[in-house]
Order: C-alpha cells, then sequence, then structure tokens
C-alpha cells in the first residue's frame, strides 16, 4: 500500500491509468486554485454559443453586444449619454432582480458542495420557501411590517431548511442518496405548489370570483423597500443587499465556525472526520439543512421583493434552482465565485430576455435558448477540465513518439 | 556474469513540476541476476520503474532491450519486448481461477473462439513446475493466500513472455515464511536465465536476494554495486545520506499501572464476520505493547473498536478505569485515548486542510481554539508554528495544504497532534509505513520517548523489525485472537510461526 502511494507526486492525469469519477472531477474542480479556470471555462461556453448564433444566420458580436446591452452593465460605462444612461439603470436593476436569488440559491447549493454533497434540490426548497412566504405574508392582516417580513423570511427559510434536511436525514440514517432524494423532493414541491395555488386549492385566491389560480397578494406592507428605481417599474429592492449578507455569512460560517470547519471536513474527508470525533451523520443533516435556508430565503425575498403573489404558472416555470447549479459550479463555490457568477448568469437571462434583446438583431426567443446552451456547456465543461488535461497530455505523448521514431530513424 | 545486458537504461531523467524525479539515472541488468534497486521514499524507484514499463515517457534518455533501442509507449509495449512486472497491489479478479487470471487478454482457444481452459491449465502447470510457483491452476484466487496470489501475478509475467521481471516491494505484503519461499521462487528464476529487478527498502532482504544493488537517492543514482561487502549500515548511509541509527536505544519498560485493558473482545468487520474474536490484554503505563500479524488478521477492527469508530460486538474497553465500551469516538478521544491511524492520507488527516487545521482535528471545538462555536484562526496558527518546529516538519508552514507535504512530514503532524493531546494511551497503527529510513528514526525515538514519559503505547505493526524493535511485550494476532505472547527477546522466526498460525495449532 505505502510505497507507490508516497513515491511519486501526485498522480495527476499524466499517466494513462486515471480514471476518475464524476465525483471525484467535481472535487478536483472545486478544489483547483485560481480564477483561470472557471474564466476559461465561461469564455469558452460563450465561444460556443457564437458558434451557434453564426449557424443560425447571426453576427455573434452585434447578438452579444446587444445582448450586453440588454443587461444594463453598460450602466458602468462613464462614456454612454444620459439616454442610454436611464435605460440602463432599469436594465441592471432587473439583472440585479434576477441575480439575487441566483446568489442566494448558488449558496444553497455550494454549501451542500462544501460537506461533500450535491444539491439537486434547489429548486424545491426555493419553490417550499416562496410558497411558505406567500402565505405568512397574506396572512395577519395588521400585523406591524417590519415585524411581519422578518416573520416570513424566517418561517420561508426554515421550511427550506426542513424541506432539504429530509434529504440529509434520508442520506444519514438510510444512505438515501441525495441526489435522487432532492430531485424526488424538488417535484413534490412543484407538485405542492401547483395544488395549493390551483382553482379550489387551499391557498388560491377568491379575487375575481375565484377563476385564476393565483394566490392571495400579500400584504402591502411587507414589500421589500426599492432603493433604487421606481416600484412601480420593478426597481431594486433591499433583498438584494440580504443576498450579499448571505454571502458573507457564507464565508465566515466555513471558515471562521467551528461547524463550518466540521462542515467541510466530511467535505474534504469524512473517514477522517469521523476518526477526528465528528459525527458525520449529523454534518449531513445540518449542512442539508443550511443550504436549504439559503434557497429557502431567496423564495421569500422574491416574493416580497416583486413577486407578491404567486400562481400555478410561476411554481411550474421557474429554472432558479437549477441554474443555481451552475453558478456554484462556475464559482467554485466560493463566496466571491458564487457572486460573481450569479451576475453573469442573471445578466445572461436578462439580455436575452423578449423585454431587453433588441429583435431586430437577434431573436429573444432563440437568444432564451442561447442561455440555457451557455448554462448547459458551463456544466459540461466543469467536468471536462480533467478530459482537457488528458487530451493535452496525450498530444505531448504523440509528439514525444513522433520525434523518437524520427531520431531512431536517422541514427 | 560478462554477458550483454538484457535491459539498459542510460541517462533517463523524468521530470515533474517542482521536481526532478530522475536525474541521469543509468541502470543495467545482466542476464539471470537479480539487481536490488534501493532507496528511500520520493527516490525515484517507482518513476524509474513506470518508465521502464511504458507508464510513464522519460524527458531524456534513452532505454535499450536486448541491444534495441526502444520507445515504451504503454505497458503493452513492454510486454511486447519481455518486461513484466509485478505491483505491489495485485491485479488480479478475485472470483476467476487461477489459470484464467494468467490467460487473461492472451487466451489460447479453439478455432479463434471458444477459450482452449484445457491449454490454459497445462501451460500453467508446466510454468510452476519449471519455476517452483507452486500454486492450483483450477483454484479461485479469491480462495489463495496472499503469496500465492503473488505467485500468480508471477506466472502472468512468465505466461507473456517475460524475461525480465519487476517486482515492487513483493515482500510487503508476505509473512517472513512467504518472503523466503518467493526468494526460493528468484532464485530458481535467475538460474534459469530470467533477470528480476528487486524494488525494496529493506536492507536485510536485499543483502540476501541480490546480486548487484543500486541505490537511488533523490532521483540520482549513488553507487551501483556488487553485493560482497555491502553492510545494512553501509546501504544505509547511501541512502539517506548521513548515519542512520537502525536499532532503537531505549532502557529497559518499568511498567506502571494499569490504562488500558480490553476484555474478551468481539468485533465483526464490514460484512458482518467475526474478526476479532475475544480478545483481552492490558497496556501499562510507561510499556510499548506490540500487536504482530499478517495485515487482515483483525488488527483494524481492533484498534477501531478501542478507538470508538466501529461497534463493539461484546466485551469491555476501558481506559483509565472508564468503560469506553460503546462509547463515540469523541469520548474515547476525551478520556485520554491518542491514535495515530493506519492510514494517515485516508483518516489521519484531511489533506485539503492547512497543517493549522489538520493539528486541531480533535480539539477545534475546545477552548483555546475555539470559543462559543467561533474558530480563533490567530490560535489555530501561533498553535501550528510551535508544534511544526517542535515535531521538526519540514516543507511547509501552518497555512500549507497537509497533501503538499512528503510522507514523513504527514506523519510528523499527525504525531504532533496526537502527542500534544497529552494521551494518556497511544494507539500507534503501523506508524511508520511508507516512511523513509530518516523518517522512522525519527518516529521510532518519539514513541520511545513518550513511553518513557509514562505513556501506554499500543504498537500495532506488519514489520516485525518494528514490533521487535520497539515493543516490550508482543502478541501475535491471528485470525481475530491474540495467539501468542512474548518477551522482548523473541526471535523473528518464533513470531512468523505464530503469526501464520502456527503456534495456535500447537496449543489446541
Amino acid at each position: 500500500m505505502s510505497e507507490q502511494q508516497f513515491e511519486e507526486p501526485p498522480r495527476a492525469p499524466t499517466g494513462g491509468d486515471y480514471a476518475p469519477s464524476v465525483a471525484e472531477r467535481l472535487a478536483l474542480y472545486q478544489r483547483a486554485g485560481g480564477f483561470v479556470t472557471p474564466l476559461v471555462t465561461a469564455i469558452i461556453a460563450f465561444f460556443i454559443g457564437g458558434l451557434v448564433v453564426l449557424a443560425s444566420g447571426s453576427n455573434p458580436l452585434s447578438t452579444y453586444r446587444a445582448i450586453f446591452n440588454g443587461t444594463g452593465l453598460n450602466w458602468f460605462f462613464p462614456w454612454i449619454s444620459s439616454a442610454d444612461r436611464t435605460l440602463a439603470a432599469l436594465n441592471l436593476q432587473q439583472t440585479l432582480l434576477l441575480t439575487t436569488p441566483l446568489i442566494l440559491c448558488g449558496l444553497a447549493v455550494a454549501f451542500a458542495f462544501r460537506c461533500g454533497m450535491f444539491n439537486i434540490g434547489g429548486q424545491g426548497q426555493y419553490a417550499v420557501g416562496s410558497i411558505m412566504a406567500v402565505w405568512v405574508a397574506s396572512a395577519f392582516v395588521g400585523m406591524n411590517g417590519p415585524l411581519h417580513i422578518v416573520l416570513t423570511i424566517v418561517v420561508a427559510s426554515v421550511c427550506g431548511a426542513l424541506w432539504a434536511g429530509i434529504a440529509g436525514l434520508l442520506k444519514a440514517t438510510v444512505g438515501a442518496h441525495e441526489v435522487i432524494s432532492t430531485i424526488m423532493l424538488n417535484w413534490i414541491a412543484y407538485w405542492i405548489g401547483s395544488w395549493v395555488f390551483a382553482l379550489g386549492g387551499p391557498l388560491q385566491s377568491h379575487a375575481n370570483g375565484g377563476s385564476v389560480p393565483v394566490s392571495h397578494d400579500i400584504q402591502p406592507n411587507t414589500h421589500l423597500h426599492v432603493f433604487w428605481g421606481n416600484p412601480v417599474l420593478q426597481g431594486l429592492h433591499i433583498g438584494f443587499f440580504v443576498a450579499i449578507a448571505a454571502l458573507v455569512v457564507y464565508w465566515i460560517t466555513l471558515n471562521r465556525t467551528t461547524l463550518g470547519y466540521q462542515v467541510r471536513a466530511v467535505g474534504f474527508n469524512p473517514e477522517a472526520a469521523r476518526y477526528g470525533g465528528m459525527s458525520v451523520a449529523r454534518n449531513y443533516v445540518v449542512a442539508m439543512a443550511i443550504a436549504g435556508g439559503f434557497a429557502g430565503l431567496a423564495g421569500a425575498i422574491d416574493v416580497l421583493g416583486w413577486e407578491f403573489r404567486l400562481n400555478v404558472n410561476d411554481i411550474q416555470v421557474s429554472q432558479i434552482g437549477f441554474i443555481a447549479i451552475a453558478v456554484a459550479l462556475l464559482g467554485r463555490n466560493t463566496a466571491v465565485g458564487v457572486f460573481f457568477s450569479a451576475l453573469l448568469f442573471g445578466a445572461l437571462l436578462n439580455g436575452t430576455s423578449t423585454r431587453h434583446l433588441d429583435p431586430s438583431v437577434f431573436r429573444p426567443d432563440l437568444a432564451g435558448n442561447l442561455t440555457l446552451i451557455i448554462q448547459g456547456l458551463v456544466v459540461l465543461f466543469v467536468g471536462a477540465d480533467v478530459l482537457v488535461l488528458w487530451l493535452w497530455s496525450q498530444r505531448r505523448k504523440l509528439r514525444l513518439a513522433r520525434a523518437d521514431a524520427n531520431t531512431a530513424v536517422t541514427s | 556474469m560478462s554477458a550483454a545486458p538484457v535491459l539498459e537504461l542510460r541517462g533517463i531523467t523524468k521530470r515533474f513540476p517542482g521536481i526532478v524525479a530522475n536525474d541521469h539515472v543509468d541502470f543495467d541488468l545482466l542476464p539471470g541476476e537479480t539487481h536490488a534497486l534501493l532507496g528511500e521514499n520520493g527516490a525515484g524507484k517507482s518513476t524509474l520503474m513506470n518508465v521502464l514499463y511504458g507508464l510513464y515517457h522519460p524527458d531524456e534518455g534513452e532505454i535499450v532491450v536486448k541491444g534495441e533501442r526502444l520507445s515504451l509507449g504503454s505497458p503493452s509495449d513492454a510486454i511486447e519486448h519481455g518486461i513484466g512486472m509485478v505491483h505491489q497491489h495485485f491485479m488480479l479478479i478475485p472470483v476467476m481461477t487461477v489459470a484464467e487470471n494468467v490467460v487473461l487478454a492472451s487466451e489460447p482457444t479453439h478455432g479463434k473462439a471458444f477459450l482452449d481452459m484445457g491449454a490454459a491449465i497445462a501451460r500453467v502447470e508446466e510454468l510452476s513446475r519449471r519455476f517452483g510457483l507452486t500454486v492450483d491452476p483450477r483454484a479461485r484466487v479469491e480462495s489463495i493466500t496472499v503469496g500465492q496470489q503473488q505467485r500468480v501475478e508471477i506466472l502472468k509475467a512468465l505466461y507473456r513472455g517475460a524475461d525480465i521481471l519487476i517486482l515492487d516491494e513483493p515482500t510487503a505484503v508476505l509473512t517472513p515464511q512467504e518472503a523466503t519461499d518467493l526468494f526460493g521462487i528468484l532464485r530458481s528464476l535467475t538460474e534459469q536465465g530470467k533477470s528480476v529487478i528487486f524494488i525494496s527498502h529493506k536492507l536485510h532482504e536485499v543483502l540476501e536476494i541480490a546480486d548487484r544493488i543500486s541505490v537511488l537517492r533523490r532521483g540520482k543514482l549513488v553507487e551501483t554495486r556488487q553485493r560482497e561487502g555491502a553492510t545494512e549500515e553501509s546501504l544505509a548511509r547511501a541512502m539517506v545520506g548521513r548515519d542512520v541509527l537502525l536499532r532503537v536505544d531505549k532502557k529497559p519498560a518499568e511498567p506502571g499501572e494499569t490504562l488500558l485493558a480490553v476484555e474478551d473482545l468481539q468485533v465483526l468487520d464490514d460484512r458482518g464476520l467475526e474478526a476479532v474474536r475475544g480478545v483481552s490484554f492490558e497496556v501499562r503505563a510507561g510499556e510499548i505493547v506490540g500487536i504482530a500479524g499478517v495485515d487482515g488478521n483483525g488488527q483494524t477492527q481492533l484498534i477501531d473498536a478501542i478507538a470508538g469508530l466501529t461497534h463493539v460486538e461484546s466485551g469491555r474497553v476501558l481506559l483509565g478505569g472508564r468503560d469506553l465500551t460503546g462509547k463515540s469516538a469523541k469520548e474515547a478521544l476525551d478520556a485520554g485515548l491518542g491514535h495515530i491511524p493506519e492510514d494517515r492520507q485516508r483518516r489521519g488527516l484531511v489533506l485539503e486542510f492547512s497543517l493549522a487545521e489538520n493539528l486541531v482535528l480533535h480539539d477545534y471545538d475546545k477552548e483555546p481554539v475555539s470559543r462559543l462555536g467561533w474558530l480563533r484562526p490567530g490560535v489555530l496558527i501561533r498553535r501550528a508554528g510551535g508544534l511544526l518546529k517542535a515535531f521538526d516538519v519540514r516543507g511547509g508552514g501552518p497555512a500549507t495544504r497537509a497533501g503538499a507535504l512528503s510522507g514523513g512530514n504527514q506523519q510528523k503532524v499527525v504525531l504532533a497532534r496526537e502527542i500534544e493531546r497529552n494521551p494518556s494511551v497511544l494507539i500507534a497503527a503501523q506508524p511508520t509505513r511508507g516512511l523513509d529510513v530518516g523518517a522512522i528514526e525519527f518516529v521510532h525515538r518519539r514513541l520511545v520517548e513518550e513511553r518513557d514519559e509514562g505513556r501506554g503505547i499500543l504498537l500495532v505493526s506488519l514489520e516485525l523489525d518494528e514490533i521487535l524493535s520497539l515493543s516490550d511485550r508482543i502478541f501475535v494476532i491471528y485470525e481475530g485472537r491474540l495467539v501468542a505472547e512474548y518477551g522482548p527477546d523473541v526471535t523473528e522466526e518464533e513470531l512468523g510461526i505464530a503469526m501464520t498460525g502456527g503456534r495456535s495449532k500447537e496449543a489446541a
């Protein structure tokens, strides 16, 4: 056992006998240092996306420029005209509105990752959070506004945590794989949401004669304060700062608390954690619950910030929790990484939306697919860096072999 | 021995990021000789053999086999040129028979479609007879002993026409008797013209079997010499580059009160089979109790049961009078147990954690390392700085990743952590596995010092040398039972017989 393992430098994929499992590759990606890998991943994804645009008969450069302008990120450029700036501000507010839940759900995926679990259930945890938020915020008429908001956020987060905690508990007790159980919990949340707001459902609003499958509106005093832009035009609410604060909480929890120490130890090496005296099972439950708490919080923030009510369709078409997987992977499960990749995906979603993309440059319905393509490529490339390294070493081997063959012929 | 070499490695250089694993190494192998390759961990032995076996391509240098310059792209190239390798970890399929394993990938067939098992068995039998490799070709690999499995690996290489056999640490998994048998086989192979490269870090074995000895140190060839005139001391000096104390200096033990008592312990393994069957012993303050045995005789489960890492079926574990039976790992640690685990990379360390983080693996939730659930990074770093210095850990500071250290330094980190907690009983499971001579010396000296401090030390090791040179009392574990107890003056032969169950049969 001993000799070979310690004699060599780590058996990086230079040898031909290296076949890492998916989990190992994800772990490797998670640990690979620096900004370079995610940056290259994103660039390659955008490049291939550009080829798709080209194949569909449009100019990739002008398409990307139009998408970029649609994101409102040009607001940061000092040289644009004031009219452009006004428009850019509106666009940027929408981008950041999308970035907010992506940060929170990205943290939900990332936190579980740091404990060695793949949380596919961000979507379900987000849905549970939003359903509970709508329920609590639309009830308790006459309650003090700020208190009502805090109550809503707490209930939604706790319920998201409990929802995810089920998957953690199943893993800890009977060893059920969290990928399977979180996917199943997603569907349960999906159908609960579809039922409670459906015609005749328990949380359906009876306004409009009860003919629309939609919830009650939340109480007006529970709306989150809009600090940038016009509240009527869906300006940016203070939930954005909640997401930023969550990033800080995430970092501090992982790096500065004994809880985070345990979570990371279990994530890196459960056997060593057990030997160190930790309860691996308990950490699975706790980490999953915290992850679900982030996603539940995202649901509450969206409801209180700009949705104000939910209908069956809202529950069914939402993809936030799935995009969050790409956010966490691209952000390498770090706080800073999650922020930037959430911004990237928020911008993409918004920039390619029907509202913001100039149809004469590129058709928005195609552009939405472009977002999906780029998102898919990112997830794909996350697993592909090992492949790239391997191809590189093969090419090198081939070249060396050829050089040898040449010298053998000449000598 | 004046014949032309069957194999020459000329000026082999292989670089990995940050290190030169082989630096212009010259090596040759004559027909019919056993050439030992000796070196510490990280000296470049495995790299050199992987180059020869086609797993790595050298950055410089050439490989000449039987006068022909080769560029080996893969192990199959190497096999084609008559090079066979017996890895430390056998690459056999347990559910298949010996003959099936041997002929795998080049099976004899009837009419290119049907397996000719009769021919396979005949061929295997012929090879075993010729070279004295006794093994039943019809037996399933999972049902034969480790020593026999190794013979199957050798047969596999011979079946594919190997004239050059590379054996990587072949005795690491064998009992002393099996090792003696292996040497007999190697002699019969070389008498019939095969050549053997024998990789090892056990000096006495090399002196016993090799015709010539090459020593590698830090990627460079230090010397190639005839066996005649070589001594353990001279080889150790060549390996390490300085004089090494091969024997541990220690006073006789002065045992005090009983610290650890194990009473009639029964433990099951992962598959629910009885692994420890009624083991009782005591460890007293100021003594080192050694448990010798062939791998897989219940040592792992015994240690895990004492450390609270596995379920105890029946029996009791008492530490300083406290009953730890059925208690958690945390309770065992808090009761004063230190545990240097068998596998430092899988269990002893979180390789991705910094050294500072690894050093608090047990105490992360205690003052002063943390307070009210908050880690105190300043305390972590200061504490690590002191410990790394006290235990002479080289190759990194408190913020260095544990995975970046060499095996010896990693083990020093584990040792530092366990001793720092001031345990009354210290379990040392294979504490020097995979370490080089210098690091072994350090660990051994430290264990004796801790004994003299009044701790009770339970040493579990597969290395008889280690057991013999450190222990004050020695138990032999065989099939989950302690079958014999000896004083420190027992001979390796006596232990070897007990380890294979000889003694228990006598007793029965």
